[in-house]
């Protein structure tokens, strides 16, 4: 399955539509849910992106804490985690999986056994918040040599010359942080000045795909459609703490978002 | 074991990636934060070489401050414990109440020259918050300052303090609501904010740039020390300068002139809280709010609950540099339990004039523990780095009085 991150976003491409990337924190709100509400969705994805919980996530905002901490509650630890990516990948061996967290968990276990644990389960990509270039170098090449992509992110604030660096030094997807902020706040940006940083990525190097993310919801998604991918995360995460206090089922009402997502960019 | 660099400021003693010793500190940071770090950087290091801006400082210490905090010999401690003789360095006289006024004060300047009008800040015990609030009053900046609610509500005189200096005290209610989740909270602002905001971060902790900031501002208190001794003994005596830890700030500006001299000479002992204890309990280096540090965690790697009276040491990690004073030998930790800490207040609030925090309570249990066991022409000196009214009300819920 190499390619298979790649394989994602050709055949968007082929049906000339972004890529649709969902986030949701592995564990929430328990480990059983998480995987019925990733393979209830898995049919409208292109990629899905699974967040390792942290209890002292400094990117994120309150949805995403909020998902954290209730995986949290409930238990979840690195091992379950590998586990439940394996039991996705087994039922639907050619979506990406992708994982994203911060690096004290995959430190903490190591980085060689993270990476190991990552390929035995079927991991096909890595985002490590907060360990950005140049400091990546390493990781990101161990990565590489078991097969996983490890996505670099840019930001507002990256300079062209250090965007030149971390896009050479990238694999085959990119991560572009929409606008100065943490995940799950209103678009600060217009969309217009998004597309354009944008742009500047893509020019540099076509070939790329590069995905956009941070504070894209059912309003926004359509406007960015122009884009290799998009990433929605909080706006699921926040659709299952609703749906938990409504005492609803979040299946169900996630499914139902991640359908009028995909509808908003087809 | 990890040889520290003589003659090479210990805030400098990092690689190009800010990790000291291969293994403490580094940039863990968003992609979003790199820039603005960068440029901090920049500005930090033409500022500590640009007269003018020493100039600056200087007079702000000396004219906004108070200038130079005293020195000077606990006579009846040291009579009644009957061993090393006990000096206080009283930081706590500075205008500011706390060693954090240095601090405060650079972040203010150097938000100044960087052009930017908001300022934020995190505070556990209020301290550095309190500082923060005034230093931008002073110098007509917006100031933010995150805070747990739980110290909110135990370092309640120090809010108010910031609140009529006209600060914003923004309440951090996730996690433990102490100062690690205020310093993620303060963190995500700045994320969100940093195009037009200066970061200060409270202790010398986060990326590089912040504690190599927070630890040079500090190290004003040593400056003074080194003159104030050798005009009282003609030379630097053989010493033990005790320090309360908790992120560890006051310890390295109290330190810093000293880390050149043999431990023999100059022996360097810091004391955190027994229940938030990384340093003297032998924990894990974990990643915390940027940078790698020892770290209380738990077997998966979330970073662990801590627990202690005092708001300002309730904290899971300790700056890289203690780490690396650490390894190297030339520091050595312990710490103190509130129980410890209250009976030292106890004791030396009934024999001399002083009023320590509940932070510097704890360095002064550990010099009370040593003293008895030295002899005559050992030297103690202990920083009493903060004020105790702020924590009036815990006092005397303790102990059912404070002393007038």
């Amino acid at each position: 399955m190499k390619n298979s991150i790649n394989n994602a976003f050709k055949i968007a491409k082929k049906e000339n539509r972004p890529a649709l990337i969902s986030y949701t924190v592995c564990g929430d709100n328990t480990k059983e849910k998480s995987l019925q509400i990733l393979n209830s969705i898995s049919k409208d994805l292109d990629i899905a992106e699974w967040g390792i919980p942290h209890n002292c996530p400094t990117a994120d905002g309150k949805d995403i804490q909020n998902s954290s901490y209730r995986a949290l509650q409930n238990g979840i630890r690195l091992n379950d985690i590998f586990k439940l990516v394996k039991r996705f990948k087994k039922t639907k061996p050619s979506k990406p999986m992708i994982l994203m967290g911060y690096y004290q968990m995959i430190f903490n276990y190591g980085d060689k056994k993270f990476i190991r644990k990552c390929k035995e389960a079927g991991v096909d990509g890595l985002i490590v918040v907060d360990l950005s270039f140049p400091d990546n170098k390493n990781f990101a090449k161990l990565c590489k040599k078991n097969s996983i992509c490890f996505v670099q992110l840019i930001a507002p604030t990256t300079t062209v010359k250090r965007m030149k660096e971390i896009i050479k030094s990238s694999h085959e997807m990119i991560y572009m942080i929409s606008s100065i902020s943490t995940t799950g706040s209103a678009l600060k940006y217009s969309i217009k000045r998004i597309i354009k940083n944008y742009n500047v990525i893509k020019k540099i190097k076509p070939s790329k795909n590069v995905v956009i993310g941070f504070g894209i919801t059912e309003k926004t998604i359509s406007n960015l459609r122009s884009a290799d991918g998009l990433v929605v995360g909080s706006a699921i995460c926040r659709e299952i703490t609703r749906s938990l206090k409504d005492r609803q089922n979040p299946v169900t009402n996630v499914s139902k978002l991640v359908r009028k997502l995909k509808n908003k960019i087809i | 074991m990890i040889k520290l660099k003589k003659k090479t400021p210990l805030i400098d003693q990092h690689n190009k990636f800010g990790f000291y010793a291969n293994k403490f500190g580094g940039n863990y940071c968003a992609e979003t934060m790199r820039k603005p770090i960068e440029d901090l950087s920049k500005l930090f290091e033409k500022l500590r070489k640009d007269r003018k801006f020493l100039k600056k400082r200087d007079h702000y210490f000396k004219n906004y401050l108070g200038g130079e905090t005293p020195f000077f010999k606990l006579e009846n401690l040291t009579k009644h414990l009957g061993g090393a003789q006990i000096w206080c360095k009283d930081v706590s006289a500075i205008n500011g109440d706390a060693h954090k006024a240095y601090h405060a004060t650079v972040n203010a300047l150097i938000c100044k020259e960087s052009g930017k009008r908001y300022i934020a800040g995190d505070t556990g015990a209020g301290m550095f918050g309190k500082n923060l609030a005034m230093a931008a009053k002073k110098m007509n900046l917006k100031c933010k300052i995150f805070m747990g609610t739980k110290d909110i509500s135990r370092q309640a005189p120090n809010v108010k303090f910031m609140r009529d200096a006209g600060a914003e005290v923004v309440p951090v209610d996730s996690g433990s609501k102490t100062l690690v989740d205020a310093v993620s909270e303060c963190m995500r602002h700045y994320v969100s904010n940093c195009d037009n905001t200066h970061l200060a971060v409270g202790s010398a902790i986060g990326c590089n740039i912040f504690l190599k900031i927070c630890a040079w501002s500090t190290s004003q208190i040593s400056r003074e020390l080194k003159k104030q001794l050798i005009k009282e003994f003609g030379e630097i005596p053989k010493l033990k300068l005790i320090n309360v830890i908790g992120g560890g700030s006051s310890a390295l500006g109290f330190w810093n002139e000293f880390i050149d001299y043999d431990k023999k000479h100059v022996e360097l002992i810091g004391v955190e809280a027994k229940y938030a204890a990384p340093l003297s309990t032998n924990a894990k280096v974990a990643v915390l709010h940027g940078a790698a540090q020892y770290c209380l965690t738990n077997k998966e790697g979330q970073i662990a609950e801590t627990h202690s009276l005092s708001a300002g040491l309730d904290y899971p990690g300790s700056s890289p540099l203690h780490g690396l004073l650490k390894d190297s030998g030339r520091a050595r930790y312990t710490n103190a339990s509130d129980k410890e800490a209250l009976a030292a207040f106890k004791l030396i609030t009934k024999l001399e004039d002083i009023r320590p925090s509940l932070e510097p309570a704890h360095a002064w249990s550990e010099c009370i523990r040593l003293a008895p066991k030295l002899k005559k022409s050992d030297v103690l000196v202990v920083n009493n780095c903060g004020k105790g009214y702020k924590d009036k009300k815990i006092y005397i819920e303790q102990l059912g009085y404070y002393p007038k």
